[in-house]
């Protein structure tokens, strides 16, 4: 779901028609019928931006039909496990979970914990008010005061349980619903539904897998959520052939939240240092709880080991390890936010190393303007991207919006490697490390990341060596001596030792560590990225291990190396039952050796090497040694999986069927909306299209998505260049049925133009029985598809599709909603220059877009069920189709 | 000056011993099936990178995702893509929907989609095909420079330093795959990588398909290979699923690239029922001689009879 | 899967939708299956001017034994100009023109054209020899080369008329030999397509450029070649199945409606054009436009059929469905 594999990962899609030869079922849910979807056994069309009501469907149906792995879930999730009275679920409060602030549009969390949860909460919702981003908890997931002792009900009827929470919240996602919202036949819906759940319990597993059709949504992360809950249910997750698996967007995306280009993290997924914390030691207990399980209870090593990395001999125990060296945040510094600060004047510089923003990112005009208005610019890339040139060649030219001679930018153009022209590693989707070596040297001045990023450092540091001012103290302290290959004053870096470097070592011996185990907070180790430790186990760079998988078995645990520890598939342990035997000869992948006191299997086991199964900890207990026997979920605070979060998704504890934020549909089960913590911005230059209950929605009467074609690479810098690609996918054109096609007047390769109240975009027309429309509650919705590969530079050019889509995010992951909004289409080709601008103002007019549209979040009406208790309400068997009159409190997202 | 003498049509279990080699290797092939293709293009890429092929143009065809639109002198991978709608469903619901809809929120009763516009039997083939190498090849039996020949792993390469581009070849072919290249006059078509072949590699292509429906191999091996999976697909109901160019008793002895189809091969722009000319070249030159002959007769009979002078 | 589905043009969503009546079949997006011929306007000319000149070779040859001076030299001189306007638009047809020698590299007899070419090995000597005497200033026939020249002037034009038949009718099989479906379907006829308008045309010419009372030869030669040609010319029409449209509609049609008239035309005048030169000379032309038009006119069909899916599919779809072994 959300993934279109096959177009968009072909090379990883051999192993699912691998897979499909041996008897798989491949079933393939989205909105077009794709590449994916003709190698698919089944195709399942459905609205962009309802997934979350076919996924509540799928969950319905489990649990209104006891069709969950039910020893699974009793014995590692958190179904039993009971929740706070405070808390009101979405039934009760008309699509709002308790804690709601509609000033701010935010939750604060504390209603939503265990039942034994300790202080401390509203200090986290704090704080994501202001940094809204949930990866600031990391990969071990969010603190939680609470490890051993949790109140539970073990036979799940509790009523404040999370399982019958679970079953009372989705219990209106019935199929009926799911074909009015998602225009999902009962029939096929209920296929799908056979096919999941028969993929269930001892013998049988399913894996799930998506890609940005998912995130890139205002409720991207609860997408994910809801998936995760029905592979939960159905013990789908830590064994072979399960999982939830997410196909990043392309090579080493993986790795760049590893060690992260995002400004809310530290390698390893630490959180950035906030602006209140007084010293590490308060960085540390903010980010874990001091009675929590598992290994995120050791983040003290962790950072330290990072500290010792970053700042060497300088990083002592009496300075704090140079803590006070690192950056602190003090809100949203998040790529859309800077954006806007570049228009509003508040930013002045920019580094863009292989991204072309002025063609890839969501609302491309947005991000012209914004880098039209800098004083310098730094662009690194393998060509002359459109962001490097769109002084000279923006649409906004032709506008007359921006003048060539009046940019003030200064743009500096830096010829990049690429990745056959250097070394280093890959981190590829399933956490894998892949060395690649060096194919062919350079030509010119083309240099790598690597270097451009060391003498970049070098130089900065020497321009900082006499000074005296306390600011230059982390630069001039920091430890940037990595080795380098050849002369001159500007010699190649190793990728080699920058690679030992994050691995780590023993500071007192100098041998390279083995495994994360092994970092100590007492500064005796030093550690680039902590998950990374052991790619360089013994010293020999296990990213390199290139044995055929001819000469191995399925696990293949020598190609590559994969974090943490090579293990492959992560939460190993559930691959066992509750006393370590595997669940099924069939899916054997780790089990207890009883013999030997130890975990062992074909995978490396992801659990405390010799833990028993039936191990007990001791009430109060804490870290890795109060992990259960039972408790699977290692990173977990609680040792399980959360079918129910109680914190760390800052938009609900259980993922809600909100329609997108811009949608032709009311939301048909709740009075809410959209979701109402996604982050919106009321500026003019970020103008939305209506959706209910605003008026003006028919003026933008069609569903509009976005995605990639196979032939391009995502905003075409590395293959609009390229004949071979660009003479297979020569120009830019808009997906449209049949049907669409003669109600607009629509021929096949003729111009249309496709219009929302951002922008409007010249496309050729492609009729296409792929494209179909839906009939959703009774009348029909046609959906409109693009690609958005093409801009004003390249062998084959086109308009800039991204320029359609506005700029509304998810508030866990600051991810736009770039894969659904609302937009029109006409035949013949836009207006150009001055008339455009006019088009598009005419528009707004007459769908009545102002800067508050779509700016009121919370349109739930609270007053009639609150006095409801929650034990008493009944679910409701019927949809509400009429909503409340909007909030009129203004975000105060901008001033 | 050499006269080859390679037989002309019908079954030949040694095609590289029939042109001449006394030791060879196995002859090889393409099979490609169709059924797991999933029109990424990466083979056109492929060959085009390493045969240095000029590109094709940059024209957006309209025709489902297929911009290169048939194999070319510059294009020896095509990979088709045919869209096949659903047959119209009669349901008076449907129906209605599509002639009355206008974009615009038309309340019906909620709930009356019954799911009858949702389309089960719609499919996308993808199909990437290549020159055929054919048992009999009508390029190669045509060329009247020898510039076309057989090699000794049995297929048919163009050597571009004998060509004189006559382009009877390019008629010569029953696949209309071979022809001349603008500007530079000769004849091109693809060698199955002559060149990797020779260094002991696999074609460029079948190396860059990342789901192997594009299988290179010894012939024999590929075509029982191929037989297996045309059981395996009517074993699971692809009943449709059938082998084109595999037979060496069709019209060209059998293709050194075959395919497995999932309909018609006229659907994926390929011939039904291919013939070779050569097979009638010997009446062909029967009745030549015929013509001929009543030719000479006639020239010779105006010159008896009565005399005007 | 249902036959029915798709099947007008598959993957085309019915845009190649046909007139009833006509044939029921598919194809993809309705694009031709097989490449249209290389070739240009060059090649039937060559198929015209060789036919030309083959034919004048054999009216050379016997006039030169029954004494028919003036038809003599005017045919040995067409035999030489038809054969190097012949070679020349053969040469200039080919993608590379300098590599012309190549076609000696093999001798083929798997290609025609490989064939043609031996052929016209043979033939061009002779013609050349015996145009050569007939073009010698009179003062060079007394020196010994000119001497040589006249002497084996006969015997080549003899050897020249032996071989002139094969030069005729190749150019049939060279173009049945193909996979062009217009052609080759024709293969039965058009050798004596070929054979016949070959005639005509030289018959033809030799009645405009010779007097009539040596041109009787010329003319009959004429009314058999025109006769062979409109007869079988008609079975292209009328008796090639499915590809017989390509020979009965668009260009090809106009071109040998025109060919029809012009060669009847002619034929009929070379009736009368025993007693008056201008009634020989313009029956001449019209009998040399109309064989003209008849190799244009065959040429344009076979580029049709290769053009249109139809040619090839609906033949051969047929013969599947039928069981036939190709």
């Amino acid at each position: 779901m959300g993934s279109n594999m096959a177009e968009a990962h072909p090379v990883g899609f051999q192993w699912v028609m691998e897979a499909k030869a041996r008897g798989a079922r491949v079933l393939h849910i989205d909105p077009r019928f794709t590449r994916t979807s003709a190698l698919a056994d089944k195709h399942v069309p459905l609205r962009a931006g309802s997934d979350i009501a076919f996924l509540g469907g799928v969950i319905n149906h489990i649990l209104s039909n006891d069709l969950d792995f039910r020893e699974y879930v009793q014995a590692y999730t958190n179904a039993p496990f009971l929740v706070s009275e405070e808390f009101a679920d979405t039934e009760d409060l008309d699509g709002l979970f308790s804690g709601y602030d509609p000033e701010t549009g935010t939750y604060d969390t504390s209603t939503w914990q265990y039942e034994n949860g300790l202080p401390e909460h509203s200090a986290e919702g704090d704080r994501h008010r202001e940094q809204s981003a949930g990866e600031q908890h990391g990969s071990g997931g969010p603190k939680l005061e609470s490890g051993t002792g949790i109140a539970t009900d073990e036979t799940l009827r509790h009523p404040r349980c999370v399982f019958q929470i679970l079953k009372r919240h989705f219990s209106r996602y019935t199929p009926e619903m799911v074909e009015r919202i998602c225009g999902v036949s009962r029939e096929d819906f209920l296929d799908v539904c056979r096919a999941w759940t028969s993929a269930s319990g001892r013998e049988h597993t399913a894996a799930l897998v998506y890609s940005v059709g998912w995130t890139q949504h205002s409720m991207g992360a609860q997408y994910i959520r809801a998936g995760a809950i029905i592979q939960l249910l159905l013990g789908n997750i830590g064994r072979p052939g399960g999982g939830v698996l997410a196909l990043r967007g392309h090579a080493s995306i993986q790795g760049s939240t590893d060690i992260p280009t995002l400004y809310n993290l530290l390698p390893g997924y630490l959180p950035m240092p906030d602006a209140r914390h007084a010293g590490k030691q308060d960085y540390v207990e903010s980010i874990r709880g001091t009675h929590q399980k598992g290994y995120w209870h050791n983040a003290d090593d962790y950072i330290v080991s990072l500290l010792k990395e970053y700042w060497g001999e300088a990083a002592t125990a009496e300075n704090d390890y140079c803590f006070g060296h690192l950056p602190r945040i003090d809100g949203d510094h998040g790529t859309y936010r800077t954006v806007m600060d570049m228009i509003d004047g508040k930013v002045f510089g920019y580094f863009l190393l292989g991204q072309n923003p002025a063609v890839g990112s969501a609302h491309g005009r947005l991000q012209r303007l914004g880098m039209a208005n800098l004083d310098w610019l730094v662009v690194r890339d393998l060509t002359m991207i459109e962001s490097a040139e769109f002084w000279r060649n923006a649409p906004e030219i032709e506008t007359g919006e921006i003048a060539a001679e009046r940019c003030r930018t200064e743009v500096f153009f830096f010829p990049a490697a690429s990745h056959v022209e250097k070394e280093g590693t890959f981190t590829q989707t399933q956490r894998m490390l892949q060395w690649r070596d060096r194919a062919v040297e350079p030509r010119g001045d083309q240099r790598s990341e690597l270097w451009f990023i060391y003498h970049l450092g070098r130089l900065l540091q020497r321009k900082v060596a006499g000074s005296t001012d306390d600011r230059d103290r982390p630069l001039q302290d920091l430890a940037w001596d990595y080795r380098t290959e050849g002369d001159g004053e500007f010699p190649e870096p190793s990728a080699d030792d920058v690679l030992r470097r994050i691995n780590g070592a023993d500071l007192t011996t100098g041998e390279l560590l083995d495994s994360y185990l092994q970092l100590r907070s007492d500064g005796t180790t030093a550690a680039g990225c902590w998950i990374y430790s052991g790619v360089y186990a013994g010293g020999v760079n296990r990213a390199r291990n290139r044995t055929a998988r001819t000469e191995q078995d399925e696990t293949a645990l020598e190609w590559g190396w994969a974090w943490p520890a090579n293990r492959r598939v992560l939460y190993n342990r559930a691959s066992a039952d509750p006393q370590g035997r595997p669940w099924s000869e069939r899916k054997k992948l780790v089990w207890w050796d009883a013999g030997r006191g130890e975990w062992t299997g074909h995978d490396v086991p992801d659990f405390p090497k010799n833990t028993p199964p039936g191990f007990e900890p001791e009430y109060g207990e804490a870290g890795p040694g109060a992990l259960a026997g039972d408790d699977p979920f290692i990173m977990q605070a609680d040792g399980k999986a959360w079918l129910f979060a109680p914190s760390g998704v800052v938009d609900g504890p259980l993922p809600t069927h909100y329609e997108p934020h811009e949608s032709p549909m009311p939301n048909l089960l709740y009075g809410q909306q959209g979701s109402p913590a996604r982050k919106v911005y009321a500026r003019g230059d970020n103008p939305s299209n209506p959706a209910p209950p605003e008026s003006g929605g028919e003026v933008f009467p069609f569903v509009f998505t976005a995605a990639r074609l196979t032939e391009h690479h995502t905003a075409g810098g590395m293959s609009r260049q390229l004949a071979y690609l660009s003479e297979l996918q020569p120009a830019l054109f808009v997906e449209v049925s049949p049907q669409l096609a003669a109600e607009r007047g629509l021929a096949n390769l003729d111009w249309a133009h496709v219009v929302t109240s951002r922008a409007a975009v010249d496309a050729r027309v492609m009729v296409t029985e792929r494209m179909r429309p839906l009939r959703l509650d009774g009348r029909v919705v046609h959906q409109v598809w693009m690609p958005y590969h093409w801009g004003p530079s390249g062998k084959v050019d086109g308009d800039i599709v991204n320029d359609l889509l506005g700029v509304v995010l998810d508030p866990n992951t600051l991810i736009q909603e770039s894969k659904v909004a609302t937009c029109d289409i006409r035949p013949g080709r836009r207006p150009r220059g001055r008339e455009l601008l006019e088009y598009l103002a005419e528009y707004r007019r007459r769908a009545g877009v102002t800067v508050e549209t779509g700016t009121h979040v919370m349109t739930a009406d609270t007053t009639a069920s609150e006095t409801a208790a929650p034990e008493t309400t009944e679910p409701e068997t019927t949809g509400r189709d009429t909503t409340a009159a909007p909030d009129t409190t203004d975000r105060e997202e901008d001033a | 000056m050499t006269v080859s003498r390679e037989s002309f049509y019908g079954p030949l279990d040694d095609v590289s011993g029939d042109a001449g080699y006394t030791e060879h290797p196995e002859r090889v092939g393409f099979f490609t099936d169709t059924s797991v293709c999933i029109g990424c293009k990466a083979c056109e890429v492929a060959c085009k990178e390493w045969n240095l092929l000029p590109d094709d143009g940059f024209d957006l065809l309209g025709m489902s995702f297929d911009n290169t639109g048939e194999l070319s002198a510059n294009s020896w991978r095509h990979v088709a893509f045919i869209e096949q709608p659903a047959p119209l469903r009669e349901s008076a619901a449907a129906r209605e929907a599509d002639a009355v809809d206008l974009g615009l929120p038309s309340f019906d009763l909620p709930g009356a989609g019954t799911g009858e516009e949702t389309r089960t039997d719609f499919r996308w083939l993808m199909s990437s095909d290549v020159c055929k190498h054919c048992t009999h090849a009508g390029c190669l039996d045509v060329c009247p420079t020898g510039a076309l020949f057989r090699t000794e792993f049995g297929t048919v390469v163009v050597q571009d330093d004998i060509c004189n581009g006559c382009g009877y070849c390019v008629s010569g072919c029953p696949y209309g795959v071979i022809d001349r290249r603008e500007g530079d006059g000769r004849a091109w078509k693809c060698t199955m990588c002559y060149d990797r072949l020779s260094d002991g590699m696999e074609p460029a292509c079948a190396k860059a398909c990342p789901t192997d429906s594009i299988q290179f191999g010894p012939l024999d091996e590929l075509r029982e290979r191929a037989r297996q999976r045309v059981a395996t697909l009517h074993e699971r109901g692809v009943t449709e699923a059938r082998l084109y160019g595999e037979d060496p008793n069709d019209g060209v002895g059998g293709d050194g690239a075959f395919f497995l189809l999932l309909d018609e091969p006229e659907v994926y722009g390929l011939p039904p029922d291919p013939v070779v000319p050569t097979r009638d070249a010997g009446s062909m030159w029967a009745r030549a001689g015929v013509a001929a002959a009543a030719f000479a007769a006639a020239a010779v009979s105006v010159f008896f009879g009565r005399s005007s002078r | 899967m249902s036959r029915s589905l798709g099947r007008v043009a598959a993957g085309d969503t019915g845009r190649e939708q046909r007139s009833p009546g006509e044939e029921d079949f598919r194809s993809y997006y309705g694009r031709r299956v097989l490449k249209e011929p290389v070739w240009e306007w060059l090649v039937p000319a060559y198929l015209f001017a060789g036919g030309l000149s083959a034919a004048c070779a054999e009216l050379a040859a016997g006039a030169d034994l029954t004494r028919r001076p003036r038809l003599r030299k005017a045919a040995r001189l067409g035999a030489l100009g038809g054969l190097a306007t012949s070679m020349y638009f053969l040469i200039a047809d080919l993608g590379r023109p300098e590599r012309f020698h190549h076609m000696l590299r093999v001798a083929k007899p798997s290609s025609p054209m490989s064939v043609g070419t031996w052929i016209l090995v043979a033939y061009g000597p002779g013609v050349g020899v015996a145009a050569a005497a007939e073009l010698l200033p009179a003062r060079l026939r007394r020196r010994w080369p000119g001497k040589l020249i006249g002497a084996l002037a006969r015997p080549a034009g003899l050897a020249s008329a032996a071989v002139a038949p094969g030069v005729a009718s190749y150019t049939a099989v060279l173009l049945s030999h193909t996979a062009v479906p217009a052609w080759n379907e024709a293969r039965d006829r058009l050798p004596f397509v070929f054979t016949g308008s070959a005639a005509a045309a030289g018959g033809g010419f030799g009645m405009v450029c010779t007097p009539v009372d040596e041109a009787e030869p010329a003319r009959k030669l004429a009314a058999v070649g025109a006769v062979t040609e409109l007869v079988t010319s008609r079975q292209l029409d009328e008796r090639l199945g499915v590809v017989s449209e390509a020979y009965r509609t668009g260009k090809a049609h106009r071109l040998r409606q025109w060919s029809e008239y012009l060669t009847a035309g002619g034929a009929l005048g070379s009736l009368l054009a025993g007693r008056s030169r201008a009634a020989a000379v313009t029956s001449g032309l019209a009998l040399l436009a109309g064989s003209a038009l008849q190799r244009f006119g065959i040429f344009e069909a076979g580029v049709q059929s290769t053009k249109d899916p139809k040619y090839v599919v609906v033949p051969q779809r047929r013969r599947v469905d039928r069981g036939e072994q190709a």
